[in-house]
């Protein structure tokens, strides 16, 4: 099984010009374990871009190399056609990337004003809150967030309105540049459809995104492009608009032949929906992909 | 589920009116943060009410104003100790060893000051300094080694005590002079009725006063904020309530300068934890260590901070409390006081579990402890009914907590 990348859909080249942040060649070993070789990545402003893989695929190192947890072995990171380096957390929210991670890290007894400015309060001696609060209400109208009120503790809120608050604390940084782990993950209907207006509205302010999800739906709904991920490896850029589900399924898995498109034939017998014999790998030996564990349209956290 | 791109959009935030929260709005948001668990001091001062109706059916002595001036007095020291313990609960940490720290500096002060003949300044600065240094140790180990702190000032308890009989060497026991100022500020200096007035006023004005250039501040930028009604009537709540607790008192001896003292730390935490950065990181450590260090909070200094803050209180404690003796023996600090101490913090309505309470609980739990004490001591019974009875105000208060955590879980506000 070769992991050539066979894109179905020419990768839109615009962001080969107007890339705001470019990684090229990054790769990551941590002792005899290579969770990423050579992997190529671009980001455009008001882009949003997918990155999505199997478990393992080195999607969370990616992201952790990006948000400066993990420096990279090998690479170059371009931001804003200058080449960077990101030694450590605090240097890339300097640069202007942001991470929201999947657990979100929001203190729940304190109020969505005091979560927003942690760390980074007004005045240090006597709190400006009225400066605070008024900033916060701001923010949060602009992004159309649906909270209940900016002083309820942020135990009184939903998932998705969490997640609403953890990417509205990130903003506050003015980055350029905003990651988000699995940021549907765990959240229902409705709030997912919240968080993905958000993510719409991020691109509207023209930030780059990059949204790692294992839900196909949610990446075809809000995403630009689609990089995959496999084994460490890129496995293509694809057009979101012209890529179906299942051949996104097979990129991640490396085969067309596999357990979800197999169900997904089961459930449609009448073979609606693009054909996979075009796909990548339709050829492979059909022992391998009952090793891949597959978790493309699933939504566990199973990630690393 | 691919139909979510079409799903339409989420409506819009229901536009907050910068509505004005007059009486009413106040006093509903109240009761629903109550049934919503977040209990705030109504529980103690309900069962502070219960304890003085009790204590003054049985014996009338109780609410004489000779037996509340002594019962404001005997609250200081364990009271600034209880201050302390506020902090570690806060970030989620405990201090086992308050008891012997401020039993170590209360040997420290008198042997310096009696024994060596040092001025008492010298021998406070030395004793509080040795609280200090105690917590910076703590908070070294804390940190460095990650042995939990129920552990580390476990062992502290015993060490300090064992410091603390050293110290006072065969004697055992050393009285501090009566004409001393220190055992004066302790025991005999009262604050003259018309300053304690005047401090009244100041107090009742300074509320007004602040909420009214908050409600200023508010209002120009759009936001809602309390009415002028509300803001006035507040303060004239105070007023009158502090007056007459002034005018009460004074009919005896009135108001201590420890007990003013002791009001002043209060407010001067309740400042520093409510309205400065420092404080937002003590609840933010003590609700999410990780969401702390994420958001840039340098978790270990706060964590060393609350340690040294909780020991040099618990040693400016173990001074106000030799100083009320006259004396520095091998019992002080021992006995009740550790457990009085984290017991005031916890009746006080500062959760067990990290980030929840303020600087009011430490008063408002020793004065339920207090009262305890005091009105058992009135009918006569020994030590041995006032254990149980503050056992178990302890046990219904902590039991109230968890009650309440598990109400602010179901209604969401955890």
């Amino acid at each position: 099984m070769s992991p050539t990348p066979t894109p179905t859909a020419p990768a839109p080249a615009a962001a080969e010009d107007g890339a705001l942040l470019s990684l090229r060649g990054i790769s990551k070993s941590f002792g005899a374990v290579a969770a990423l070789t050579g992997v190529d990545l671009d980001v455009a402003a008001g882009e949003v871009v997918a990155l999505v893989g199997d478990n393992g695929a080195g999607k969370s190192t990616l992201v952790k190399v990006l948000s400066g947890v993990h420096p990279p072995d090998a690479g170059t990171i371009t931001f804003e056609s200058r080449e960077v380096a990101v030694p450590s957390p605090a240097a890339a929210q300097q640069l202007g990337i942001a991470t929201v991670f999947q657990d979100l890290a929001l203190c729940e007894n304190l109020n969505v004003i005091e979560n927003l400015f942690l760390g980074r309060e007004l005045r240090a001696l006597r709190l400006d809150e009225v400066a605070m609060e008024v900033r916060s209400r701001e923010l949060l109208r602009q992004l159309s967030a649906k909270i209940p009120s900016v002083e309820a503790p942020v135990a009184a809120l939903s998932g998705g309105q969490r997640q609403t608050v953890a990417i509205a604390r990130s903003l506050l940084g003015d980055p350029k540049v905003i990651i988000l782990d699995e940021p549907t993950a765990a959240l229902g209907v409705a709030q997912t459809a919240e968080v993905l207006n958000l993510i719409e509205r991020l691109r509207e302010r023209g930030l780059g995104v990059i949204m790692i999800s294992h839900n196909m739906a949610d990446v075809k709904a809000v995403a630009d492009r689609v990089a995959v991920l496999r084994l460490g490896r890129n496995n293509g850029v694809f057009d979101a608009e012209a890529t179906s589900a299942e051949e996104l399924v097979a990129a991640i898995t490396g085969a067309t032949d596999n357990v979800v498109s197999r169900r997904s034939r089961r459930a449609r017998p009448s073979g609606g929906g693009p054909d996979p014999e075009d796909g990548a790998g339709a050829d492979a030996e059909p022992a391998a992909d009952e090793q891949v564990p597959t978790t493309a349209m699933t939504k566990g956290d199973g990630d690393e | 589920m691919s139909d979510l791109t079409t799903a339409p959009p989420v409506e819009r935030a229901p536009a907050e009116e910068p509505q004005d929260r007059g009486l009413r709005a106040t006093l509903a948001g109240m009761a629903d943060r109550v049934r919503g668990g977040d209990l705030g001091v109504w529980p103690v001062v309900a069962g502070l009410v219960v304890i003085w109706t009790v204590m003054q059916i049985l014996n009338p002595v109780f609410l004489s104003s000779a037996n509340l001036v002594n019962l404001a007095m005997e609250c200081v020291p364990v009271g600034v100790i209880a201050l302390g313990v506020v902090f570690m609960l806060l970030v989620g940490q405990i201090d086992l060893s308050v008891g012997s720290v401020s039993g170590l500096s209360a040997a420290i002060t008198a042997v310096l000051f009696v024994d060596h003949g040092m001025p008492a300044v010298v021998a406070l600065v030395a004793a509080a300094a040795a609280g200090c240094l105690i917590g910076w140790f703590y908070a070294q180990v804390f940190n460095r080694l990650g042995v939990p702190s129920f552990v580390i000032t476990l062992a502290g308890l015993l060490g300090f005590l064992g410091l603390q009989l050293w110290i006072l060497g065969p004697k055992g026991s050393i009285n501090l002079p009566f004409d001393s100022w220190l055992v004066t500020f302790a025991q005999l200096d009262f604050v003259p009725p018309w300053l304690a007035y005047a401090l009244v006023a100041a107090g009742a004005g300074a509320l007004y006063w602040t909420g009214h250039a908050r409600a200023a501040a508010r209002r120009r930028a759009g936001l809602p904020a309390t009415t002028e009604q509300t803001l006035v009537l507040r303060s004239a709540v105070l007023l009158a309530g502090l007056a007459v607790a002034v005018w009460y008192l004074s009919r005896d001896r009135g108001v201590g300068w420890m007990f003013v003292l002791f009001l002043g730390l209060v407010l001067a935490t309740h400042y520093v934890l409510s309205r400065t950065k420092y404080g937002k990181s003590v609840y933010a450590v003590g609700g999410n260590v990780e969401a702390a260090r994420r958001a840039g909070i340098n978790v270990k200094a706060v964590y060393t901070s609350a340690f040294v803050v909780c020991t040099t209180l618990a040693a400016v404690g173990g001074i106000l409390a030799a100083a009320r003796l006259a004396a520095s023996n091998q019992s002080s600090g021992g006995g009740d006081v550790n457990l009085n101490a984290i017991a005031a913090a916890v009746i006080g309505g500062t959760s067990l579990f990290g980030g929840r309470g303020n600087a009011f609980a430490a008063l408002l739990g020793i004065v339920v402890i207090q009262s305890i004490s005091s009105g058992l001591t009135l009918l006569n019974l020994d030590s041995s009914y006032r254990f149980m009875v503050t056992g178990a105000v302890l046990l219904l208060a902590v039991a109230l907590d968890s009650v309440a955590r598990r109400s602010r879980r179901t209604h969401g506000r955890a």
